[in-house]
């Protein structure tokens, strides 16, 4: 099967418009003929199913919370790109696509990238328009802040609620279409499958959360907008029940996913207190802007430290090392997020980390409060500093933060061309469940502009060329792929609660996820993988045998619900250790203990490994068949990154 | 620490419920109070009794997704906070602890103590928005915006709809919600021309949802996570009543769906 990613011919700047004119379009008078499904109503999701309902299809969305404006997407804090130059400070369309191909390694496709730094601008100005409540300076006009990877001010943010203020923006557009009657929305739904008739996708079979009822429901085009795969490292800062079920499914159903082991491990996260955790908490990039990253100079000093024998205000300067500032004089504390994250984790294998556990480095205010005062540090990062003060109850105004890198977010994803459409014709991917666009690492503010550059931008244009194509008959809902799809559904629910073994699901997510931090998570190495995809297989043949799944399908049961999700992560983490063994390079989030510079920067091979990975599902326990894209550079010049 | 737990068990909507007690043991301070409940049930999943219901999603207390009356206050006796950021250092080793779903008419009991709170939904659909398409807006910074006014609308805007405000106050009452988004987009520029309307289908949906009428007690601000204050209220009050009784434009007609 051969990969093509219909990424328009010509010169970079002419490629999206190029291509819009290309595509076909549906009249208005067919449009309402059409039926699409959006799963997913996170900023991807929402902002796509309202721009589709103005057109004037008929949308039917789909989440498992109990309202679209609870989507993971609500957690964002720190803010969104835009190469809307505001500043004056430099920045431009063509700045952005360079600092996101770059902060990517590499290993992001030109035209996709090139084409959401383009559209950036015009997310700013919908969002202001739906009345979103970006930060502002006195003279009334919209502030900015830095992130790391870039060397201007392009962030546009809402406090330390930017994500927030941006879904309810797209919640705002949705319940207007809802309103009208264009949009459909089924909210406490979980999508458990996609039905595909003749190798086109054309329907979705889900669970009522409440009831338990498995339903069926057929469209023109299904539209996964279902989030990222974090959560397969049990802990991370993804929501509790962020998953890859939607994702998975498809994949089984034929959907190829791409790059699945390109994890992006956020530097600045409260570390881990004990067992009993259940979800890290991000403490957003913003704050280095003014934090400084430091650890003890001497491991004794560190010692010190853990055993509270001093505290962090007591260690003298010159026992300090601001290593970020020391090794990367130009970007300082603002590199990108798998430096930051390699860095600190360094400092903790060199015995040189902090807290009771020895996984911490310092975030340090100390200046910023001298220099600005205590208001003004106040009003920018007020409430992340109260959200650390609740969860640590340390004060960090008077203490540094402590922080440790987490699992965040999750580059890989179902393999997308330029249309955002899977390989399986009418499945389409958006926001973090598709794979494109950040390479192997996501700039900080960049998932926020991806998701509504999908949403808003990109689907209403591509999605019409494929459904004037295939034309507006109805689907055919009494087709027997909806009926067989219903059944192995069903097949599989009961699978799960005939298990009543003696380990809880919780029990098995926790051991998948240990297994996946050790060994696919910061450093990767040949031993450590091969070990890890061992340990997988047997942990997922145990939970077949051995899981205890509590109550019946006909209720609310979210042990049911979490044992679906838990048994999909079991095999996806398979496949990550997979791609991360296939991929005999580090690149971005992707380390290879076996592939670094002297001075421990990731290594990359472009003449072996400028490609994207897809895999393509085989059948159960089955090995998966890699297919390549090639990656051609065409106006970027690749070179080792460098942000000394 | 070691707890004793009293906790609403309701198995759906058409069941009646009872309060049942649960030893809660070796909880750490350091946990949150929706981790000592996942300790809880824990147990329960190994013994092959059913867990506790709620509903939680983002654990950082923004999606608004987890309630729980806890020791008959909504999101528990700290102020200011979600359920899911309190932390068990809050509570003393031996307590009773009640833990209650959120009690209103409009939020029937799904189970044990998750609600139905689509009632909000409903509200918001029926005008919390500004009327634009995707697409063909003007500049961003086309409208400057004082920064009072933007940092006010902020405050509004940053309700999570978790619903504690209604489960606070004893007339079940929605205003607090309803007038956090009607105050937003009631300052922002972008609001004004369906400021009016809005207003009015707002707060009709929000009658029709059966939430009861604001007597002025104040309970809801005083448990409101996000400290969203009364002075919402008041101004909701002023554009409804302007609205009635000076100005004549009707509550907008989105029904007719297709256009
Ligand atoms: C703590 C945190 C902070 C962040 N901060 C930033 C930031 O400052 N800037 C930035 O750019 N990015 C940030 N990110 C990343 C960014 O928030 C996410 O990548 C982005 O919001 C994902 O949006 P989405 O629409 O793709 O998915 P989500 O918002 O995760 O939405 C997923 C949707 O899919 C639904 N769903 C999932 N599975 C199913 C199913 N099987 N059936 C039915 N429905 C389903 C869910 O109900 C939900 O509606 C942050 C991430 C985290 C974790
Ligand atoms: S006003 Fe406060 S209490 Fe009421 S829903 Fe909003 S955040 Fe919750
Ligand atoms: S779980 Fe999201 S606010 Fe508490």
């Amino acid at each position: 099967m051969s990969l093509d990613a219909k990424i328009p011919q010509g010169p970079l700047a002419e490629k999206w418009s190029k291509h819009k004119f290309n595509l076909k379009l549906v009249n208005p008078a067919n449009k309402r003929k059409y039926d699409v499904i959006v799963v997913g109503t996170g900023l991807a999701g929402a902002s796509a199913a309202a721009s589709l309902a103005e057109l004037g299809y008929n949308v039917k969305a789909f989440c498992f919370q109990d309202s679209p404006r609870r989507a993971h997407s609500i957690a964002a804090q720190g803010g969104i790109n835009a190469a809307k130059n505001y500043q004056n400070d430099g920045d431009s369309v063509y700045r952005l696509f360079y600092d996101t191909i770059k902060g990517g390694d590499y290993r992001a496709r030109e035209g996709n990238v090139y084409r959401l730094a383009e559209v950036s601008v015009n997310i700013i100005d919908q969002c202001v328009a739906q009345g979103v409540p970006f930060a502002r300076e006195y003279g009334g006009l919209l502030d900015n802040r830095s992130f790391g990877g870039s060397q201007v001010s392009r962030t546009f943010y809402a406090r330390g609620q930017t994500g927030q203020q941006l879904l309810l923006g797209a919640y705002s557009a949705l319940n207007r279409q809802i309103h009208k009657g264009k949009v459909k929305m089924y909210t406490r739904s979980e999508m458990l499958d996609v039905v595909t008739i003749d190798g086109h996708a054309k329907g979705i079979i889900t669970r009522n959360l409440v009831t338990g009822e498995i339903d069926t429901h057929s469209g023109h085009a299904v539209l996964l907008c279902t989030g990222g795969y974090g959560n397969v490292f049990y802990l991370s800062t993804n929501a509790i029940g962020s998953n890859v079920t939607a994702a998975w499914r498809a994949h089984k159903r034929g959907a190829f996913f791409a790059n699945p082991c390109y994890t992006q491990i956020h530097p600045t996260c409260i570390p881990v207190s004990g067992d009993h955790q259940s979800k890290l908490t991000l403490m957003s990039e913003s704050l280095r802007n003014d934090g400084r990253v430091w650890a003890p100079k001497t491991v004794e000093v560190a010692a010190k430290l853990r055993k509270k024998e001093l505290t962090a205000d007591q260690v003298k300067e010159e026992d300090r090392d601001y290593f970020l500032e020391r090794k990367y004089p130009s970007f300082g504390n603002l590199v990108p997020r798998d430096v930051a994250s390699r860095n600190a984790k360094e400092m903790a294998d060199e015995g040189r980390g902090v807290g009771t556990s020895g996984f911490a480095v310092f975030l340090d205010f100390a200046d910023a409060i001298k220099r600005l005062g205590q208001e003004a540090v106040a009003a920018k990062y007020g409430n992340l500093f109260d959200m650390y003060y609740q969860i640590t109850n340390e004060d960090p105004y008077k203490q540094p933060m402590r922080i440790y890198p987490a699992v965040h977010y999750t580059m890989g994803g179902l393999w997308v061309d330029y249309n955002l459409s899977t390989n399986v014709p009418g499945l389409y991917a958006l926001g973090e469940c598709n794979f494109s666009d950040h390479g192997a690492n996501r700039l900080g503010a960049s998932a926020l502009m991806q998701g509504l550059s999908d949403g808003y931008f990109v689907i209403p244009y591509t999605l019409g060329d494929y459904l004037a194509t295939i034309g507006p008959k109805p689907v055919d809902a009494n087709h027997p792929a909806f009926a067989q799809t219903k059944k192995d559904v069903t097949d599989r629910i009961a699978k799960l609660l005939a298990l009543k073994g003696t380990k809880t699901v919780n029990e098995y997510h926790r051991d998948l996820g240990h297994i996946m931090w050790e060994y696919c998570g910061m450093a990767r190495t040949e031993e450590g993988l091969t070990k890890a995809k061992g340990m997988i297989q047997a942990l997922r043949a145990d939970f077949w045998k051995n899981a205890i799944v509590i109550g019946a399908n006909e209720e609310v049961n979210a042990s049911l619900e979490r044992a679906g999700r838990v048994a999909d992560f079991l095999e996806l983490g398979e496949l990550m250790v997979d791609d991360a063994q296939m991929r005999k390079e580090s690149c971005g989030g992707h380390f290879r203990l076996e592939s670094q510079t002297e001075e421990g920067e990731a290594l990359r091979n472009d003449d072996v490994f400028a490609f994207v990975g897809a895999w393509e599902y085989k059948g159960d326990n089955q090995p998966e068949e890699l297919h390549k894209e090639t990656l051609e550079f065409e106006f970027v010049h690749l070179t080792q990154r460098s942000y000394k | 620490m070691n707890l004793t737990l009293k906790v609403w068990r309701q198995k759906d909507a058409n069941s009646s419920g009872k309060m049942v007690s649960y030893k809660a043991e070796n909880i750490s301070p350091d946990m949150s109070f929706l981790e000592m409940l996942d300790v809880v049930n824990e147990s329960l999943i190994h013994k092959g009794d059913e867990p506790i219901h709620f509903d939680h999603d983002c654990r950082e207390g923004i999606c608004g997704m987890c309630s729980l009356y806890i020791n008959g206050r909504p999101h528990g006796p700290k102020r200011a906070i979600t359920t899911c950021q309190l932390h068990m250092r809050s509570f003393h080793d031996g307590e009773t602890i009640t833990i209650e779903p959120w009690r209103a008419a409009a939020f029937p009991v799904i189970k044990d103590l998750a609600v139905d709170r689509s009632a909000f939904d409903r509200i918001q659909q029926a005008g919390g928005y500004v009327s634009v398409n995707t697409g063909g807006v003007p500049d961003a910074n086309i409208i400057p915006i004082p920064k009072v006014i933007a940092d006010e609308a902020f405050n509004s805007a940053t309700c999570i709809g978790c619903g504690a405000c209604v489960a606070a106050c004893k007339n079940a009452s929605a205003m607090l919600f309803v007038s956090a988004k009607v105050s937003q987009l009631g300052m922002l520029p972008q609001g004004q021309p369906e400021r009016w309307s809005r207003v009015q289908s707002m707060v009709a949906q929000m009658d029709e949802e059966g939430f009861g009428n604001c007597t002025n007690t104040g309970a809801c601000e005083a448990e409101c996570p996000k400290e969203i204050t009364l002075t919402n209220i008041s101004r909701m009050n002023n554009d409804f009543f302007s609205a009635k009784l000076f100005r004549e434009e009707k509550v907008h007609d989105h029904s007719g769906g297709g256009e």
